[in-house]
């Protein structure tokens, strides 16, 4: 049996700058990384497999230079990875990516569990794990804080906005984990030597029968919003900092409220 | 008459859908239909002026199932010829938004700010980036599945009642998921995203205790206490209702206080709309300190208590 774990390459999010004068996102240079909640995923799968036995499958879809996510996943577990490769991936929307997933899974092997993050670090739209579970008519379990596996049957907690709810299901099944069901480990300098020698499979999408459409989605534009901050930063001492925040917010307006 | 079809799996957030579906339809010419299934409200619907009701009677949607709910919105959609589906941003409605546009095999958007309309299609705003950019992003052909945040819109009032009720046949396959146990969350109540002031707190607190010196500088502010997500997912100090950010509230304050809050912007996402933003960080180079007005360089440990004292004073 295996876990399939879905990972996205980001642009590390901390380091992307907005270019002043036109507002716009400044991508060039910012170092590539797995998504954040995506590290829970992983963690979750190396968990259980270490628990039910099986192979944990790394898969992420997009460009050449998916492999160094994948070699961050491979480092933190996962037992083989399986790439799909394509420039038009990088980047793609949420059903284009579901579909190379999706396909890439299907032709690989028995599937037990399909996990991922609640969303990806920079969308965040949550779209792909639903996506996936219907293009391979399988249950879906989303927003898991706690999961446990017995034989075939998988019981989750779901982290709902009013309420945690406890579900089962029979495997094959696709799970979507929030941040807190887990710590994420740091791989140690042996794992991530390791990783470089784990197996793993390139797609291309033609080779997994996808075709890549034009987009149904169009971003018309994407800038950061206006922000105009007076960035007065006051050190004299707590005493004295105090004092002049109180007469700031006191000349704005803000007190006795 | 193409139809805009409305649907959330919870009734009041339906309603406040409505008030976006009564401005799309009207500049579209299209007709307000709504799905009213499971337990849902068919007249609540028709009083806020929803021109056809589809109701169904399976049991199957007694619960919520996301697979279940995809079945049956496909099958109201071609009901009601509907050109937009409108769902709420709640966790289930994206995970519907998901199922059900790959299901229709067309495009979705979940998180939904604004709705504008151009060139005869849906435009939304939505955070990219992790909140550091605003996206206007449009679904270029074929039937829009939206799933709008739950603050977006206000319910329309109610009213006289002119649509009718449609029951629907419908054919469903049974969840494979099984309900075992809910629990709910004791509600908290605080209206984070309408408060005029918020003191928000981050990771740089020392302990739970240290809550109450927050507490009673919120209400030394008239504000309410707030926090990032790590504060209430990993630590469970304050519940998850307070968190502001991406995943969180988006709030609107006159005054942001930031407490120990590092800046990353998944967190400022949710108070950049803030009039006055405030920062209190050890780390004289955190970068909640280009993001603030005022900022004091010390431990919160040390400012909140004197801040407090010196606003009673
Ligand atoms: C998809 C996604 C969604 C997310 N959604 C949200 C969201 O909605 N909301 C959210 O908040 N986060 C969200 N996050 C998490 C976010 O990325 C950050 O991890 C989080 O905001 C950091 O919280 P923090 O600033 O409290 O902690 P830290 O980043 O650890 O910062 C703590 C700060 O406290 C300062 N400090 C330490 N001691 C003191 C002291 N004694 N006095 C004063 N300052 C001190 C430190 O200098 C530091 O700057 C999300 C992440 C992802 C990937």
């Amino acid at each position: 049996m295996n876990i399939y774990v879905c990972v996205k390459q980001t642009v590390d999010l901390q380091q992307v700058r907005i270019r002043k004068e036109t507002r716009e996102p400044v991508l060039d240079g910012v170092p590539l990384t797995i998504g954040n909640i995506d590290k829970n995923a992983l963690e979750e799968g190396v968990r259980l497999r270490d628990k039910l036995g099986g192979k944990v499958i790394g898969v992420s879809a997009g460009s050449e230079e998916l492999n160094d996510t994948i070699k961050e996943a491979l480092a933190m577990g996962a037992d083989e990875a399986i790439m799909i490769i394509a420039p038009e991936l990088e980047g793609a929307e949420s059903s284009t990516v579901a579909m190379a997933l999706a396909k890439a899974i299907e032709k690989t092997g028995e599937i037990g569990i399909i996990l991922l993050g609640e969303g990806s670090s920079d969308n965040y739209s949550g779209q792909v794990g639903p996506r996936i579970a219907e293009i391979l008519d399988l249950p879906q379990i989303t927003y898991v804080s706690s999961l446990e596996a017995e034989g075939n049957t998988v019981k989750a907690v779901r982290n709902l906005e009013d309420c945690f709810e406890t579900v089962e299901a029979e495997m094959p099944v696709v799970v979507s984990v929030v941040s807190e069901i887990n710590e994420p480990r740091i791989p140690a300098v042996t794992q991530i030597l390791k990783a470089g020698r784990k197996p793993k499979q390139i797609y291309s999408p033609a080779e997994l029968g996808v075709e890549i459409a034009g987009s149904q989605i169009k971003t018309i534009s994407n800038l950061a919003p206006e922000q105009d901050r007076k960035r007065l930063l006051f050190q004299e001492g707590v005493g004295q900092d105090v004092k002049s925040l109180v007469a700031a917010l006191e000349s704005e307006g803000l007190l006795g409220r | 008459m193409a139809a805009i079809l409305v649907f959330s799996e919870r009734d009041e957030v339906a309603f406040q859908l409505l008030g976006e579906a009564n401005k799309l339809g009207e500049q579209l010419g299209m007709e307000v239909a709504a799905a009213a299934l499971g337990l849902s409200d068919a007249d609540g619907f028709l009083s806020r002026g929803v021109s056809t009701v589809y109701t169904a009677k399976n049991e199957e949607l007694k619960d919520f199932e996301a697979s279940v709910y995809a079945q049956a919105l496909e099958q109201v959609a071609k009901q009601a010829d509907a050109a937009i589906i409108l769902l709420g941003s709640t966790r289930r409605g994206k995970e519907l938004a998901g199922r059900l546009a790959q299901k229709m095999k067309v495009g979705s958007l979940t998180d939904a700010g604004r709705l504008e309309v151009i060139d005869g299609r849906v435009v939304c705003s939505r955070n990219a980036f992790g909140g550091a950019t605003v996206a206007a992003q449009t679904i270029l052909e074929g039937i829009q599945v939206i799933a709008v945040s739950p603050s977006a819109g206000e319910a329309p009032a109610a009213a006289e009642p002119s649509g009718s009720v449609a029951e629907v046949a419908l054919v469903l396959e049974p969840a494979r998921i099984k309900k075992v146990a809910t629990a709910p969350k004791s509600q908290d109540s605080a209206n984070i995203e309408g408060a005029e002031v918020l003191v928000c707190v981050g990771k740089g607190l020392a302990g739970e205790a240290e809550l109450k010196m927050v507490d009673e500088l919120a209400q030394a502010l008239g504000g309410l206490v707030a926090c990032t997500k790590p504060l209430a997912t990993d630590e469970k100090w304050l519940p998850e209702e307070r968190i502001v950010g991406l995943s969180g509230k988006i709030g609107k304050p006159a005054l942001a206080i930031c407490l120990g809050i590092s800046g990353q912007v998944q967190f400022t996402v949710g108070i950049r709309d803030a009039g006055t933003i405030v920062a209190v960080n050890t780390d004289q180079n955190a970068f909640i300190f280009q993001m603030a007005d005022y900022g004091i360089v010390g431990d919160l440990h040390q400012v909140v208590p004197e801040l407090t004292a010196a606003l009673k004073g």
